[in-house]
């Protein structure tokens, strides 16, 4: 008996609608955040992330009412990330209903962000992500952060500013290879090693994921949990699948299936 | 039967919307607030709380929280506390080495947990007692925690004259033993998030309901 990993599917909101293929058998709407929400629930999902991907701000009130309305329906942990640039936009996504934030870009370049949400409203709710490639000697590790999903590298090296984020207040690393991302071909162990290795509070791997074997390594290299968009979005893998390979490797999880409560 | 009237109590800590949402879907009537006579009122009373023990014991400090709470488990009414509406139902908060005191309806710290990765963030198992009700038909079921602190003790004696109710106490372990649940009269508590426990929480709390009316 203990703490099981976590398989958390993330799905893209552009505008309050759910964006690239989901393929679920019988959807009503497949752009609907809040029934796609409940299938991955229904699913055995242990948490949900949300990347908010609007390119207007003044959209951003769609963003809150889909926040509002899947806490409402869904009773599992949710995570809401993308374009959060203050403490502002941690409050108000909180109040609608998030259970955590993540916070990317606007960290790196103002990293006093971390610290100050973190004050405010606690560690267990401050998600640093990080966007990392692999760099030849741009930095002292080898991996650096890249903003803008992906195209921008700063020469920020990637384990020097976990290790600060986490020192800073984050409660929890989401942790996306840019290299590995798209590739369906693994996750990168040696990143997730890396940043397993200077820090101590939860990370999420992210990023390759091609076949149910390509799970456990990540876990085995430190990862805490594993998230995944296309594989489960395309009906590639069903999570419960993905948890079945992880009991395969011994590592514990969830048992998947809805309680008849 | 009609639904059994909870009040979350509003402090300005905890995901309140989720708490009220998950107790309305679990049977209950909620109103979220700080209210001295719905609370006084309420079937039952939900002390939510998430972040730091200091942070959470001042907000509820400033709602006249320990006199309201008080005053109901005198009364033998029911009070849930969830996560860190748990750990200040304890003596005090032992938080970067200075001391918080709670409501002391329990002895004892609540510390730093020992453990190589912090918060124990994530889904885990618990191990109640024979004749747990809190657990009844999810003894073996998983549950949300998001925490670095717990009661790691648990000192309060069974009443040796017999006369109260031995309190009921569920541990769950994360690099070492916590207390996860506490069944205690009227006074129930939880370190996990029921709310955010999917159909197993839900079922908690619909077990709470049931003793409350």
């Amino acid at each position: 008996m203990s703490l099981a990993v976590r398989v958390i599917p993330c799905l893209d909101v552009d505008g309050g609608r759910v964006v690239k293929g989901i393929n679920f058998e019988g959807l009503r709407d497949a752009g609907d955040p809040v029934e796609l929400a409940a299938r991955y629930d229904a699913a055995g999902a242990d948490e949900l992330v949300f990347l908010d991907i609007t390119a207007s701000s003044g959209d951003r009130e769609t963003t809150y009412d889909v926040v509002r309305r899947t806490a409402d329906e869904v009773f599992i942990p949710l995570t809401v990330g993308g374009g959060v640039r203050s403490v502002d936009d941690f409050d108000r996504l909180l109040r609608a209903g998030a259970d955590k934030v993540s916070v990317n870009t606007a960290a790196v370049t103002r990293p006093e962000l971390v610290t100050e949400a973190a004050d405010r409203f606690g560690s267990q709710c401050v998600v640093l992500s990080l966007d990392v490639r692999r760099c030849a000697d741009a930095t002292a590790s080898g991996f650096e952060i890249t903003t803008h999903g992906g195209r921008t590298g700063t020469g920020i090296d990637a384990i020097g500013w976990a290790r600060e984020a986490a020192d800073r207040g984050a409660g929890e690393i989401l942790l996306n290879s840019m290299d590995a991302d798209g590739t369906r071909r693994g996750f990168d162990t040696e990143l997730i090693a890396a940043v397993r290795a200077a820090v101590s509070v939860p990370l999420i791997a992210s990023g390759g994921a091609g076949t149910a074997d390509d799970f456990p390594p990540a876990v085995l290299a430190g990862a805490d949990a594993v998230l995944a968009a296309s594989v489960f979005h395309f009906g590639a893998l069903t999570i419960g699948e993905v948890k079945q390979a992880l009991a395969q490797a011994g590592l514990p999880v969830r048992p998947v299936g809805r309680m008849s409560a | 039967m009609s639904a059994p009237a909870v009040a979350v109590l509003d402090y300005g800590s905890g995901n309140l919307r989720s708490a009220q949402r998950a107790l309305e879907r679990a049977g209950a009537t909620v109103h979220v607030t700080a209210d001295h006579d719905v609370i006084a009122q309420a079937d039952g009373v939900v002390v939510p709380g998430v972040g730091a023990f200091a942070a959470c014991m001042s907000g509820f400090d400033a709602v006249d929280g320990p006199r309201l709470i008080e005053r109901r488990l005198a009364g033998g009414r029911p009070v849930l506390g969830i996560c860190v509406g748990m750990q200040i139902m304890f003596e005090r908060g032992e938080e970067h080495g200075h001391d918080t005191p709670g409501l002391g309806e329990w002895p004892g710290a609540v510390s730093v947990l020992e453990a190589p990765v912090l918060p124990h963030m994530g889904w885990n198992t618990v191990s109640p007692p024979d004749g747990s009700r809190m657990f009844r038909g999810i003894a073996d079921q998983y549950f949300y925690f998001v925490h670095s602190y717990a009661a790691q003790r648990w000192d309060l004696a069974a009443d040796p004259a017999g006369r109260l109710a031995a309190p009921r106490v569920t541990w769950t372990t994360y690099g070492s033993p916590f207390v996860s649940a506490v069944e205690n009269g009227p006074l129930w508590a939880t370190q996990f998030h029921p709310e955010k426990s999917g159909d197993a929480g839900l079922v908690l709390l619909r077990n709470w309901l049931e003793t409350i009316v």
